[in-house]
């Protein structure tokens, strides 16, 4: 799947809401400990829907050579 | 590390911001930035203005030039700043307790005046700063701090409200719906006129708490499940519609001049040398 694209987390700014790990059309996430975490990579198909929705901008999408 | 648009459009080293965990204001306020990036607007000519509120602090956090007022006054700030300088992009960002109580008077003139500016209301039914006091758009019937057995005001249609006092684009939106938000903040912001924007937020901390709706995710779900698109409206029927939500945009007039145009229309005829 759209190998040039990346999915990223920053444990820093993510409080743990679980907004992002419901609305996966992929089931990619998971809260652990409060935190994302990236259960399913390889599931993923970098929609970036987490990114639209993540209220902390703590998970998006990061395109190689940006 | 941020992603790009954060980190051009936020002030980074504010970030992780103050709202409470779920909350759907960081999701309308990354729809704003977005939407001031689709449009390709140069970030000096854009201006955030704020009142008070946990949504009106979004100002604090927007890389661009900002102006954190007090609270239910944004509007009039706003309109002294496009007057001022036409030229400039004046966005504003507001709540519902902000926008439609205690500058309910504000709005509505801005509304009559159709001056350029798009406002977008983080509208959470509640005053969530201070620890969930009813608000105008708290539903009827629904609780607050100060409604505990229900609030018997019937709540505000901000669009129809904006609608009929004279605004000439307004449009809804969720923080579910996030792209269809961005879109529709686009056409807010391209505008020329005053455009006004009611973002459906969550406050699960309040809101949520005080009338048993279950956590962001629950809050979020059902926006889901009961926004309907206007264009998908059109083809349902009174029942299919009931207990809805209609997206999208939802009137527009392009016909009618702008005020800050007509302002200088009447300096040059009258004002002299500048
Ligand atoms: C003149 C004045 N009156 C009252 C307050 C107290 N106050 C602060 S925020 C707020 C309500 C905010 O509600 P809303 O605009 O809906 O924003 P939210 O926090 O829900 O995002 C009130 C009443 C104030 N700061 N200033
Ligand atoms: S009190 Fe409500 S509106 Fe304020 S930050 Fe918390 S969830 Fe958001
Ligand atoms: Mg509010």
């Amino acid at each position: 799947m759209e190998n040039n694209k990346k999915l990223v987390i920053n444990p820093k700014w993510c409080k743990g809401c679980g907004i992002c790990a419901e609305f996966c059309p992929k089931d990619v996430l998971k809260i652990v400990h409060n935190k994302v975490q990236i259960v399913n990579d390889e599931a993923c198909i970098k929609c970036g829907l987490c990114e639209l929705r993540c209220p902390d901008y703590a998970i998006y999408i990061e395109k190689e050579g940006e | 590390m941020p992603s790009k648009l954060i980190e051009k459009t936020m002030r980074v080293n504010r970030l992780p911001h103050i709202w409470c965990p779920g909350c759907g204001h960081g999701i309308l306020m990354r729809d704003v930035a977005q939407a001031i990036e689709n449009c390709g607007l140069d970030p000096d000519k854009v201006v955030i203005v704020s009142g008070i509120g946990c949504s009106s602090r979004a100002a604090g956090y927007m890389n661009y030039n900002t102006l954190h007022t007090t609270h239910g006054r944004a509007i009039a700030f706003a309109t002294g700043v496009k007057l001022a300088n036409p030229e400039l992009n004046v966005i504003v960002i507001t709540g519902d307790g902000d926008a439609t109580a205690i500058g309910g008077n504000h709005l509505i003139h801005a509304c009559r005046r159709n001056i350029d500016l798009t406002v977008i209301v983080f509208n959470n039914n509640i005053y969530g700063m201070t620890g969930g006091q009813y608000s105008p758009t708290t539903p009827h019937g629904e609780k607050g701090t100060t409604a505990p057995y229900g609030n018997i005001d019937y709540n505000f249609d901000i669009p129809q409200l904006a609608q009929a006092a004279g605004a000439t684009f307004t449009g809804r939106c969720t923080a579910y719906h996030a792209q269809q938000a961005i879109k529709l903040i686009e056409a807010g912001i391209k505008h020329h006129g005053f455009s006004l924007i009611e973002g459906l937020s969550v406050c699960p901390t309040y809101y949520g708490r005080k009338n048993k709706k279950g956590d962001s995710v629950k809050m979020l779900s059902w926006q889901k499940d009961n926004a309907v698109d206007v264009k998908a409206a059109a083809k349902m029927t009174p029942e299919q519609l009931e207990g809805k939500i209609l997206i999208g945009e939802l009137s527009r007039v392009d016909n009618k001049e702008e005020y800050t145009d007509m302002y200088m229309k009447i300096i040059e005829k009258v004002g002299g040398d500048k």
